[in-house]
């Protein structure tokens, strides 16, 4: 017997209701123009948006009323996301807000933080970034070196994070620093704070990405205090409370469906009575789905359990995040079409060409598919 | 009520379970691999109440769901028992659904795959078939073939014919398991043994339910092959440490796992779908994903074990040869692929997430 498994699961009346309300909010907005399905994903940043869906209730959905959340089930929110994702919604500003930094100040943050920070995201008025890469520290997270010092009434930070996406245009994000020397036990003394980025001390500074967008940054600390209750998890606990939010960072249906848009407009350009090749390959592209989509459910049932599928969330990252590599790749074997960058009437060429460019972060971001092979390996008892 | 029934099938799955774990052997397999039909195995599956599994109490079954009796097909199928279990199982209910007798002995269905039709017309009081159905599971040795035949108006019906009576030209498939060309020229049945066919069946129904059948058996044929590989690469030792140690063999093993995952998602999905409306496409889904899945599985297995898993001796062949003949049948994952690529260009890109999720 494998190490793991996926519980089956049945999504219960109450999600399909959530689904019926997200779907409206998305159709009225689609009928207002207020975005373009197939030029969007969760990597668009669209505060306006953002707090059009706050302001509908979909953010920090399951979260306690007193701190602006709708006190809704994991489930909820699984639907809320994929519904948003499949519709190719510009979700990018509020999404790690609202996917893991807002749980993670929820559940392991100081009541200030909480009553400070979490009703403005779940307003959508809030935007967060993810702190842990250094320049010398990837995929070997515990080689952190940003130090954090105390002081009186908090510490002071010195260091860098790098690959913090958004940190340019968000609010906060949490940082995993070091709050000990680092020492055989790689994974003690690290401890993770809540930083805002509009404090003197920090400083960002873009870096382009290889299609010459702006999306991720470096983010410098210089002296940069930090108060005792921006910490999130104890003293040393930085290394637990990193593994913690993987899940949430890893398991959800933007692990598959990141250019999902291109997969429609694949169909669409295909036409309705495809050649064999073309229905076999489309086909199999959807079959590879709808059992990602059934896993990723089944993970935020265990979720809503209080479990913390590890193992089954780097799988679904894994094999998600490969199928979304996949789909470029096929499509312009089916169609015959030269992906170009100014081609803004031709649906398909434009979509293709924009996911070839962002298509090898997907296998990166959120941790290589080297690592989470690792993980999964380990899950079945190798090692 | 609903924990009792969950009870009585987590029992008599840790029933099947210990019978073909203690009863499949190397051996046994080996030689029905040869020919030699496994009496023995056969008598104490049938005295288990296994292939009546689907039948209600009333007419002498055990009465399981379908859905714990495909449980126990895919269960049966981590065992590699090399008997016709499954569409026994598959045959018996059929026939008693639509409104036959449980029949004593091994059974099978035909036709098997997207392309033969058997006909059928009426003959003086009974009826008579023509058509041939090829690579027919034990078609040759099963006591009974339940057929599925079409009228000359397109309804469909249930035959049940005995062994002897269709000419049966032995065949293979790559595990050694017999798939017969049975051809039916003008082989008569009397009227007792043909009935309307449920609806389950009627159309493409026999496709669907052994597309179904074939999904399950592969889910537990590659929980076989990586307990085997995973089981091995902790215990091989190269260069001084187990291979499994090592990154190359560590992300080999990462792939095949998340094939088999995926696979028994879709085929969990298939068989909660089992019966209703969305059944086609829940088995469309799983059979291609499971297709494709049970390729990748068995070539990383035999990589794990190199030379020796590519021995007579060593078990793992009876198991990757069924996964490289299942998937072919009841219609291959490209078949499978096909149809759903179809289906979903038909109706274009927006439909296809009001299919995905149902609604």
């Amino acid at each position: 017997m494998l190490g793991f498994r996926f519980d089956s699961l049945q999504l219960p009346a109450h999600a399909e209701e959530t689904r019926k309300r997200v779907r409206a909010f998305l159709d009225k907005e689609r009928k207002a123009g207020t975005f373009v399905p197939h030029r969007c994903s969760w990597n668009t940043f669209d505060p306006e948006f953002s707090k059009r869906a706050g302001a509908a209730g979909f953010l920090g959905m399951t979260w306690p009323k007193k701190y602006g959340g709708h006190e809704l089930k994991m489930l909820d929110r699984f639907v809320m996301t994929e519904e948003m994702l499949a519709a190719g919604a510009p979700c990018g500003a509020h999404w790690i807000a609202d996917r893991q930094t807002g749980n993670q100040i929820l559940r392991h943050g100081s009541e200030r933080a909480r009553e400070l920070i979490l009703p403005k995201i779940a307003r959508g008025e809030c935007y967060t970034g993810i702190g842990m890469s250094e320049p010398n520290s990837g995929s070997d997270l515990a080689a952190v070196k940003t130090r954090a010092v105390k002081v009186d009434g908090g510490w002071k930070i010195n260091g860098s994070k790098i690959w913090t996406s958004n940190a340019h245009r968000a609010h906060y994000i949490i940082a995993l620093v070091r709050t000990e020397a680092a020492t055989e036990k790689r994974h003690e003394g690290m401890t993770q704070f809540i930083i805002d980025l509009k404090s003197p001390g920090v400083t960002v500074r873009p870096i382009r990405n290889m299609s010459g967008e702006e999306e991720f940054n470096e983010v410098f600390f210089q002296d940069y205090f930090v108060a005792d209750d921006m910490m999130v998890g104890g003293l040393g606990e930085g290394w637990n409370m990193v593994t913690g939010e993987l899940v949430f960072e890893r398991s959800g249906p933007d692990r598959f469906l990141s250019d999902y848009r291109l997969l429609t407009e694949l169909i669409d350009r295909v036409g309705k009575n495809p050649g064999e090749r073309q229905a076999v390959e489309i086909g199999r592209l959807v079959s590879h789905l709808s059992a990602l989509r059934r896993m990723s459910t089944s993970i935020a049932g265990m979720m809503e359990r209080g479990e913390n599928p590890l193992v089954q969330a780097a799988l679904v990252k894994d094999i998600g995040t490969s199928f979304e590599r996949e789909i470029p790749e096929i499509a312009r074997k089916l169609v015959a079409v030269e992906a170009s960058l100014d081609d803004p009437d031709d649906r398909f060429a434009e979509t293709l060409s924009a996911t070839m460019l962002y298509a090898p972060a997907f296998t990166l971001r959120g941790g290589t598919r080297e690592i989470l092979r690792g993980m999964i390996a380990r899950g079945l008892g190798l090692r | 009520m609903a924990n009792e029934q969950e009870s009585m099938s987590a029992i008599l799955l840790e029933q099947t379970d210990r019978l073909l774990g203690e009863q499949v052997t190397k051996e046994i397999i080996s030689k029905a691999e040869e020919g030699q039909w496994p009496e023995a195995l056969w008598k104490a599956v049938e005295e288990s109440g296994l292939t009546l599994a689907m039948v209600p109490e009333d007419a002498g079954g055990v009465g399981v769901e379908a859905a714990d009796a495909l449980r126990l097909v895919r269960r049966s199928a981590f065992h590699a028992v090399p008997l016709p279990m499954a569409e026994t199982l598959l045959a018996q209910s059929l026939w008693v659904s639509a409104g036959g007798e449980a029949v004593e002995g091994a059974m099978t269905l035909a036709p098997c795959n997207p392309v033969d039709r058997i006909g059928i017309a009426a003959d003086g009081n009974g009826f008579r078939l023509s058509g041939t159905a090829r690579r027919v599971p034990w078609g040759g040795k099963a006591g009974h073939v339940l057929v599925l035949a079409t009228d000359a108006k397109g309804a469909s019906h249930l035959a049940l014919v005995p062994q002897g009576k269709a000419k049966v030209s032995a065949r293979r498939n790559l595990a050694f398991e017999a798939r017969d060309t049975l051809v039916f020229d003008g082989v008569t049945v009397p009227a007792s043994a043909v009935r309307a066919a449920p609806e389950a069946v009627a159309g493409e129904g026999m496709l669907i339910l052994g597309a179904q059948v074939r999904t399950q058996q592969m889910i537990g044929a590659m929980e076989r092959c990586l307990d085997f590989a995973i089981a091995y690469a902790n215990e091989r030792v190269q260069f001084g440490r187990p291979i499994g140690k090592f990154q190359a063999v560590q992300h080999m093993l990462a792939v095949a796992a998340g094939h088999f995952a995926a696979a028994t998602a879709a085929a969990d999905a298939a068989i909660e779908a089992h019966g209703s409306r969305d059944a086609e496409l829940a088995v469309a889904v799983a059979k291609s994903r499971a297709g494709e899945a049970a390729g990748e599985v068995a070539a990383i297995s035999h990589q794990v074990f190199a030379a020796m898993g590519f021995t007579q001796e060593h078990p793992l062949h009876f198991s990757t040869r069924r996964l490289w003949s299942w998937r072919d049948e009841f219609g291959a994952d490209a078949f499978w692929q096909e149809r759903i690529g179809r289906l979903v260009c038909a109706n274009g890109g927006d439909s296809l997430w009001p299919l995905l999720t149902g609604t």
